[in-house]
């Protein structure tokens, strides 16, 4: 397929499937807290919000 | 304040307004002006994946598991990133199939199968039947809880009490009641429920803001944001070991990854995901906006879920209150009343969307995939010739949803009380996760056939059923507890929650990997056993070539056999009613252009009508009644693959042959040419060969003439005897130039000539030649002008034979220039690498056309029939062809002052020149 759409999300999937999952999400599975919040709950929300803005660059995107 | 009159009134209320809500949207809907049509409606239809489940139970997973509730959100952010891909797909395919359901879908790709879509509909009604429980055993809990304020206390188990005092029982009831308002008020043959919608998009806001205003109430309300709870809830231990889970979780990494891809499924295959993203789609293009508006909304409503987790532990340490209840407990407790009774609306929001999108997803496809199907091949229930089916259907449909809601209830009762929220939920999940393979393989994948299609679908399903279902049932003491602790029939190896021997994984992800090796194993394994029949090879080709095929079905130009116009009409009219079937008809013939009544049912307009049928009843169903009034002619699975396979071949074979019918045009000029050429050849020989008889007889003739008056008149005059002998030695000599010039002229063409080359002074050589013809210039009293630089540089060259070709211009000068006051001038000199020489005389020239003609054998200028022949007509070849040898060129120009200017060539370094034949 030509559409270059599709490269982007499927980059966008395989993005998010390599930040929720081992080894990367180990990293952050560590004592400790930001702004007083435990780091890997952080780290979870903020790569995920990061995934939805991309995806709606991506999706908007004419 | 909170007294069950008043929470059953507020209930009612804001059921009565969603149905406000629904009704508005309906009749918007019937005027044209459809309030649903935006993509942030859609996205927040979408939005129905959040239950019960997320509103009560996430808090509840939070506090056992801390971050163990996310990947419910996180897979499905993750498979949305593939529905520009995938999502797009179905959706096309769906649109131009008039696929009505989940079933629908999956059996019209496997050939339109009833036995696959009665199959989907039974594993999707059980699988569900969890979670629906779910959402009932929401519901009356919460209402169990609110009823009781101030007091906090966990509703006592229901074991005893009869069913008519069980909240539950009435909630199923009170719900099927809604439901059949909402969904089955009348027919749409394209199965859009406008209205519904509405509501779901409507409860979809409602259920967001009570679970943020909770969550903003318990982080700042309670507590001093964020920091705070965490804060404290670090200082005790239990706690602070749930800020790193992922270890301390059940299975760890590995169940993890397992809810994330279990999830990235269900939201493809839960019916009223299928039933809000497929079916109720109203435009394509919502999606763009879809793809990102829902995760957005999934990450909004999960914001708040840790801090009111470590919220509630922290406010109710003793472990009294079900964590599923804190979204609930917590305002209670607080006091806050009129936030308690806004979050018990929010879970009534959740609950009741999941509750009605997904009945009447499931009663659709109980009554188009299973019951009609049924019903339609009982031959004694006459059904294909009764009038007015519509009634029928919308009957089948209420059954079906009250008696899913009461199944819903039971399951309720038999198992739903032992687990949380999530765990039964995610029993659906792998229930539905079934699905994945036949519908990602068969919308990527042309060699899935209907047999592994089946096989796939009964072999997950068994193992779903045996390691999740029945451990739930056994569980709760319905079944002997022994069955999970030594395996059926005591065979350790059959233990259901570590089949084969599997142990230390966490119930779903060993249920998922089994399961998903069985169905994936026989799906495919099967369908490479078997070529697909004709019809699965047909569908097959519309679902994963559905974007190549442009915009019509093509399911028409498969199809041949006969069919009247009225029985379709009928058959359509039984089914949607006879306005509805009028106005299907009279738009097919305004699309067409065709004359309403319709004379004709070509295949189009069968295919037109089982489209249409498929909106009411289903593509299995469609298809077999159809065919009840068609005379159909099934195509051979030859005929079939034929027609597809080749449709593709046929491009390039049609490409292969323009291109081999242009070189065979190229070929056919050329062999024309030449055909035209040796025509030529062979016409040009004939004249040659009759010219040179013609030729030689004419001297013959008067040598022979004058010889036989010499002979017969031995007493003619000695003056007139010199003449005659002057004739005869004339003609003697013409005959022999003749015969030598024709031999000359064989021998330079055959290349047997001799060439005598030297290095030769040209200007000598035309010196010699105008001195040579002296005696004819002053006989013809022409005047003669030689022009030529002092000297030239020497050319290689037949001294003799360059003689011939001056002698020969220069004759043919005389005899054309003016006879009175002739004029010839020579000259030579040097040009572009050679040596060129111009003879001009002043006579008529020649004419344009003879120009090349003068240069062939025996044709010369003029008419040679009346006119004199000034010459043997082969000087002028022979002399072309000793120039040729030399390298060089011989030709002819018309001077502008009149007469012809015979020019040649002589280059000075020779190329090999080919003599020619």
């Amino acid at each position: 397929m030509g559409d270059p759409k599709v490269a982007r999300f499927v980059a966008l999937c395989i993005l998010g499937m390599l930040l929720f999952n081992f080894p990367i999400l180990a990293l952050f599975n560590v004592p400790g807290r930001v702004f007083g919040v435990p780091v890997l709950y952080v780290y979870i929300f903020a790569a995920w919000a990061a995934l939805i803005a991309l995806m709606a660059l991506v999706a908007e995107k004419k | 304040m909170l007294t069950g009159p008043v929470i059953v009134f507020t209930s009612f209320a804001y059921l009565g307004l969603l149905f406000a809500i629904a009704y508005y949207a309906d009749k918007r809907a019937d005027a044209g002006r459809s309030v649903i049509a935006s993509p942030y409606v859609y996205s927040l239809s979408l939005a129905v994946y959040a239950t019960a489940w997320t509103f009560y139970g996430s808090v509840g997973r939070a506090a056992s598991d801390g971050v163990g509730f996310l990947p419910i959100y996180i897979g499905p952010t993750l498979m949305i990133a593939l529905w520009w891909i995938v999502m797009r797909k179905v959706l096309r395919i769906s649109k131009q199939n008039r696929i009505t359901s989940l079933a629908d879908f999956i059996a019209s790709r496997y050939g339109k199968s009833a036995a696959i879509a009665g199959l989907v509909t039974v594993i999707a009604v059980i699988g569900i039947l969890p979670y629906i429980s779910l959402q009932l055993k929401a519901i009356s809990s919460s209402f169990s809880i609110l009823v009781q304020y101030p007091v906090i206390a966990m509703p006592e188990h229901m074991g005893a009490g009869s069913v008519f005092n069980d909240t539950a029982f009435w909630v199923a009831l009170i719900l099927a009641a809604f439901t059949i308002a909402f969904g089955t008020r009348h027919l749409d043959a394209a199965e859009h429920h406008q209205g519904m919608v509405a509501a779901i998009a409507f409860e979809s806001l409602v259920k967001l803001l009570a679970f943020l205003a909770v969550g903003l109430f318990v982080t700042f309300g309670i507590f001093n944001g964020f920091g705070d709870i965490f804060e404290r809830a670090s200082d005790v231990p239990k706690l602070a070991a749930m800020m790193t889970p992922l270890e301390s979780v059940a299975g760890g990494y590995a169940s993890w990854v397992w809810l994330t891809v279990l999830s990235m499924l269900a939201i493809m295959f839960l019916p009223r995901q299928f039933q809000v993203t497929v079916i109720e789609n109203l435009d394509e293009k919502h999606l763009s906006k879809a793809i990102w508006l829902f995760p957005l909304y999934m990450l909004a409503i999960n914001v708040f879920v840790l801090p009111i987790a470590f919220g509630g532990l922290l406010r109710f340490p003793g472990g009294g209150v079900d964590a599923d209840t804190f979204v609930l407990t917590l305002p209670m407790a607080e006091k806050q009343e009129l936030l308690a009774l806004l979050v018990f609306i929010g879970g009534l929001s959740a609950a009741t969307g999941m509750v009605i999108v997904e009945t009447i997803a499931l009663s659709t496809m109980v009554c188009n995939d299973l019951v009609m199907p049924v019903l339609l091949r009982l031959r004694r229930l006459r059904l294909n010739v009764q009038p007015d089916l519509t009634r029928l259907l919308l009957g089948i449909r209420r059954g079906a949803i009250v008696a899913i809601l009461l199944l819903g209830y039971l399951y309720f009762k038999l198992a739903g009380e032992a687990y949380a929220l999530v765990s039964i939920g995610l029993v659906s999940f792998a229930a539905v996760a079934q699905f994945a393979p036949v519908v990602l393989g068969g919308i990527f994948w042309k060699g899935g056939t209907r047999n592994g299609a089946l096989c796939g679908l009964i072999a997950g399903f068994a193992v779903w059923f045996y390691t999740l279902l029945l451990p739930a049932i056994a569980r709760s003491g319905w079944l002997p507890i022994g069955l999970l602790e030594h395996g059926l029939f005591g065979i350790e190896l059959l233990r259901p929650l570590a089949l084969f021997g599997l142990a230390g994984l966490d119930q779903i992800t060993h249920a998922m990997l089994w399961s998903m090796i069985a169905n994936v194993g026989a799906y495919v394994g099967v369908s490479l056993l078997a070529s697909p029949s004709a019809d699965e090879h047909r569908q097959a080709s519309l679902f994963v070539d559905v974007f190549r095929r442009g915009g019509e079905t093509g399911g028409a130009r498969f199809w041949r056999g006969t069919a009247s116009v009225p029985e379709l009409y009928n058959l359509l009219g039984r089914f949607l009613g006879a306005a509805a079937a009028e106005e299907a008809f009279r738009e097919y013939a305004a699309a067409r252009g065709l004359r309403w009544p319709l004379e004709r049912a070509d295949a189009e307009l069968v295919d037109y009508v089982e489209v249409q049928l498929a909106g009411a009843i289903g593509a299995a169903s469609a298809r077999v009644m159809v065919a009840s009034v068609v005379k159909e002619e099934a195509l051979s699975l030859e005929e079939v693959r034929a027609i597809l396979d080749e449709a593709s071949q046929v491009v390039e074979y049609s490409h292969r042959l323009q291109q081999k019918s242009r070189e065979l045009e190229t070929a056919t000029a050329e062999l024309r040419a030449a055909n035209q050429r040796l025509k030529e050849l062979d016409r040009m020989k004939d004249d040659f060969v009759s010219t040179v008889t013609h030729e030689l007889r004419t001297p013959l003739t008067s040598i022979r003439a004058f010889t036989q008056i010499l002979l017969e008149h031995p007493d003619v005059e000695p003056a007139q005897r010199t003449r005659f002998l002057g004739i005869i030695t004339k003609e003697t000599e013409r005959l022999t130039r003749l015969i030598n010039q024709v031999l000359d002229l064989s021998k330079i063409e055959s290349g047997r000539a001799e060439w005598h080359d030297t290095r030769l002074d040209l200007k000598e050589v035309v010196s010699d030649s105008l001195a040579g013809m002296g005696q004819v210039f002053e006989e013809r009293n022409i005047r003669v002008q030689f022009s030529a630089p002092q000297s030239v540089p020497p050319v290689s060259g037949d001294v003799d034979r360059l003689i011939q070709v001056l002698l020969n211009l220069l004759s043919n000068a005389v005899k054309f220039c003016d006879a009175r006051n002739g004029r010839i001038d020579v000259a030579l000199y040097e040009e572009n690498g050679g040596l060129r020489v111009d003879v001009r005389d002043n006579g008529a020239g020649v004419d344009e056309a003879d120009r090349e003609v003068i240069f062939d054998k025996f044709r010369q200028a003029g008419d040679t029939l009346t006119g004199k022949p000034q010459g043997t007509g082969l000087g002028l070849p022979i002399s072309r062809h000793i120039v040729e040898h030399h390298g060089g060129r011989l030709w002819v120009e018309t001077r502008a002052e009149g007469g012809a200017c015979f020019s040649f060539t002589l280059p000075f370094r020779r190329r090999r020149v080919a003599v020619a034949a």
